[in-house]
């Protein structure tokens, strides 16, 4: 009944109306802030859920032998973690700041396609639950690992049809998500904004929206060939009809390497953003740091085969792929500069956002290394399929993305609620975070380098102290993302919190244009476009 | 009003330029399987050989050079077959012919359609490597517990750079049946 009351409302008085009352509102909402936030509570839930995953994973490798599942079980829960955390967690929760923050940002009223953007989001709800509902299926759920490599994952039981269908509905999600997003940063723009003021957030999504669009129908037609591989005849990847499995390695990291990059372009964008406001600074290198993403993004399409070094290239092959890997170690190497080059000599103070940020310049660091040990083709035959790699993705994936989540999370609350965050609390997740999530991983690189391969339920001795390090690591990892949910509901409900002024941060209304609005702010902005543009930015 | 109505136009354009992408990009994955296969077939680089016989052309035969031939023979998915080579290793002249027999049996009851699959290694080989007559051109019929003796009749291209002093044949059986029967259905 309220939609239909809501519609009502719509008709009479366009413009100046909160949000339509009762549940309905989540459902039917085309408004960006409602969108968002539904967008990034439905990835931390499935940050929880793949988390708990992980922790199964780790609980049965805290020792070696067979503890608490079957190998079985034990590899569609490494399979299913990995899916669920890039498709479910990373990739919403930054769609969901993308919905929140590009409109605040660039001074839109709300995004280009606002009814398209509701449709994204329940597809992906749709693609999800399907995506979990193969755990309960005859044969259980993938278990391939998330490459689904064939012939292996074509002998995934009943489930195999719900998992390719369920990457279609993320796919068209995330697709549907990124032309919406590309729409608003090139149409929506106030019009005194030129492309070369945007904020490096907003930039970072623009290039990850193309990225978006050119890959996920890749890759959904390389999940459509293994599903008529397997019901229609074809031989795509069957070698017994002419077909070559190595064939599927090669769509699927056509794929799979530049999705690597859309986790990780947009978490260098908030990285942008939160620095030079706690530095006190303009952001060093703002160009630079457009040409270095643009080029990044450029290069990720022709790196696809560093994941294959070992199939059997010519050498002629594993050389290119190793320089043209190497490369981009260069724009990388340019963006690290420039955020230490902000910091240096900046009045700086150490808010939850910035020791985020701040534990993301370092610990990306350390990944991006460990990628160009791997990027060494004669040195990767040693490393592939270990737990060295692990380690390496882990480093770029965890300490880089999801904190940069959590600090773009504590960065913006006071502006969406209108409260101040529990500082103290939030100091405490950090150090807790930082710590363990490198008792979680480092020791991983040991295991790879003796020689642990990934993906295994069990393990031979020499093994032992290391993974129950790693294990502990975890757990206390995961227990202490619970304090991430106490304080971000602490901060909603606003009984104990302070108000936060309309600028959040110290002058930070230089530094962007959602600063410039009132907290809470309200629900809809930039009904006319802003006269001022901030400069402290670009 | 006058300008949402052109904000609206020019998000309709833009939307489907970008769904063009998002289509030619569809068609690019599929695009990539053919082109896999000529960049493999120009290159030579996947270790293909052959897949129907060649006429038997005479080279001169080159007594000063031998090259050790590798026999390796598996199954896939544990296929019930019986799958042997009678000759793990053998010296070879570039240009002179030489018949090599394996053999397979079908351990089932039941009459079986199986496919052995060739991979050549170092795969830049396989252009040198020239197959006449070879049970992997055609798929194979067994009758139940049927045996066969299966030749393969080849001759290494002369041509071969001085550098491959050893090459490795891969046969693969897959069993066929269920695949074949399905099809019929
Ligand atoms: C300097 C930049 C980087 C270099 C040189 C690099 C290099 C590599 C190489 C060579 C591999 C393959 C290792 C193997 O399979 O043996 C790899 C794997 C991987 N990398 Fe990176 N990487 C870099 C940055 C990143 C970033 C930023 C991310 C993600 C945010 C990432 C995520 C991954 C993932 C997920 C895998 C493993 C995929 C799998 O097999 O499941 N890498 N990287
Ligand atoms: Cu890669």
């Amino acid at each position: 009944m309220s939609a239909v009351a809501s519609e009502h409302e719509h008709t009479d008085d366009h413009h100046d109306h909160g949000p339509a009352k009762g549940w309905m509102r989540w459902i039917v909402t085309t408004n960006h802030k409602d969108i968002g936030s539904m967008y990034l509570i439905f990835a931390l839930i499935m940050f929880f859920v793949g988390g708990t995953m992980a922790l199964i994973i780790r609980a049965e490798l805290f020792e070696p032998g067979m503890q608490f599942v079957e190998p079985q079980f034990f590899n569609s829960m490494t399979t299913m973690h990995a899916l669920v955390m890039v498709f479910g967690a990373v990739m919403p929760a930054f769609v969901g700041f993308a919905n929140w923050m590009i409109p605040m940002m660039i001074g839109a009223p709300d995004m280009a396609l606002p009814r398209m953007n509701n449709m994204s989001f329940w597809m992906l709800v749709a693609g999800i639950l399907m995506l979990a509902s193969t755990l309960f299926m005859e044969g259980g759920a993938p278990a391939s690992g998330w490459t689904l490599y064939p012939p292996l994952v074509l002998q995934t039981g009943d489930a195999l049809p719900f998992a390719v269908f369920s990457v279609h509905l993320l796919g068209i999600s995330s697709i549907m998500g990124a032309i919406n997003i590309i729409a608003t940063i090139l149409n929506m723009r106030a019009p005194k904004m030129s492309l070369m003021q945007m904020p490096l957030f907003v930039w970072t999504w623009l290039i990850t929206g193309f990225l978006l669009i050119a890959i996920m129908p890749v890759f959904a037609g390389a999940v459509t060939m293994l599903l008529t591989d397997r019901f229609f005849e074809t031989s795509f990847f069957d070698a017994a009809g002419g077909g070559d499995p190595v064939l599927y390695q090669h769509i699927f990291w056509f794929f799979g390497h530049p999705e690597v990059y859309v986790m990780i372009l947009p978490t260098f964008g908030i990285a942008s953003t939160i620095i030079p406001v706690f530095a006190r600074k303009p952001l060093f290198g703002y160009s630079s740091m457009v040409y270095a993403t643009a080029s990044i993004a450029f290069l990720s399409f022709i790196v696809w085969a560093h994941h294959m070094f070992t199939v059997g290239m010519p050498i002629s092959g594993e050389l290119f792929f190793m320089y043209a890997t190497m490369i981009i170690a260069v724009p990388t190497g340019v963006k690290i500069f420039n955020w230490t080059a902000t910091m240096w000599k900046g009045a700086m103070t150490f808010e939850a956002p910035m020791l985020f940020s701040i534990a993301f310049v370092v610990l990306f660091t350390l990944g991006g290394f460990t990628g160009l040990m791997m990027s060494i083709a004669p040195v990767d035959f040693q490393y592939h399929d270990t737990y060295f790699i692990v380690a390496h993705f882990h480093y770029t994936l965890v300490p880089a993305s999801v904190f940069i989540l959590m600090a773009g999370g504590y960065f913006w609350i006071p502006k969406w609620t209108g409260k101040m965050y529990d500082e103290r609390l939030a100091r405490l997740h950090f150090w807790l975070s930082a710590i363990s999530v490198n008792i979680l991983f480092f020791p991983q690189h040991f295991l790879g380098l003796a020689g642990m391969p990934r993906r295994i339920p069990d393990y031979a001795t020499q093994f032992s102290d290391w993974n129950m390090v790693s294990s502990i690591g975890a757990f206390i990892f995961g227990f202490s993302q619970l304090m991430f949910v106490y304080i971000v509901i602490k901060t909603i409900k606003g009984k104990d919190c302070a108000d936060a002024t309309d600028e959040v941060w110290e002058d930070a209304a230089k530094h962007g244009l959602e600063w410039t609005l009132p907290s809470p702010v309200p629900y809809h902005t930039f009904a006319t476009p802003p006269e001022k543009i901030p400069t402290e930015h670009f | 009003m006058n300008n949402n109505d052109e904000i609206k136009a020019k998000n309709t354009r833009l939307v489907r330029k970008l769904l063009f992408i998002v289509i030619a990009m569809f068609g690019f994955g599929y695009a990539l399987v053919p082109i896999y296969d000529v960049f493999c077939d120009l290159t030579g680089i996947n270790g293909k050989t052959n897949t129907s016989a060649a006429d038997e052309t005479v080279y001169e035969i080159d007594k000063s050079r031998e090259i050790t031939i590798e026999f390796i023979t598996s199954l896939n998915e544990s296929a019930p077959i019986l799958f042997e080579s009678k000759l793990k290793k053998l010296k070879v002249h570039p240009g002179q012919y030489y018949t090599v027999n394996f053999y397979a049996e079908n351990k089932t009851n039941q009459p079986m359609l199986a496919r052995a699959i060739p991979s050549i290694s170092p795969g830049l080989t396989a252009e040198y490597f020239i197959k006449t007559e070879c049970f992997c051109f055609l798929e194979q019929t067994f009758k139940a517990k049927e045996g066969k003796m299966m030749p393969l009749r080849f001759v290494i291209d002369p041509e071969l750079p001085d550098r491959y002093k050893t090459i490795t044949l891969a046969y693969t059986f897959f069993d066929n049946t269920e695949a074949s029967v399905k099809n019929k259905r």
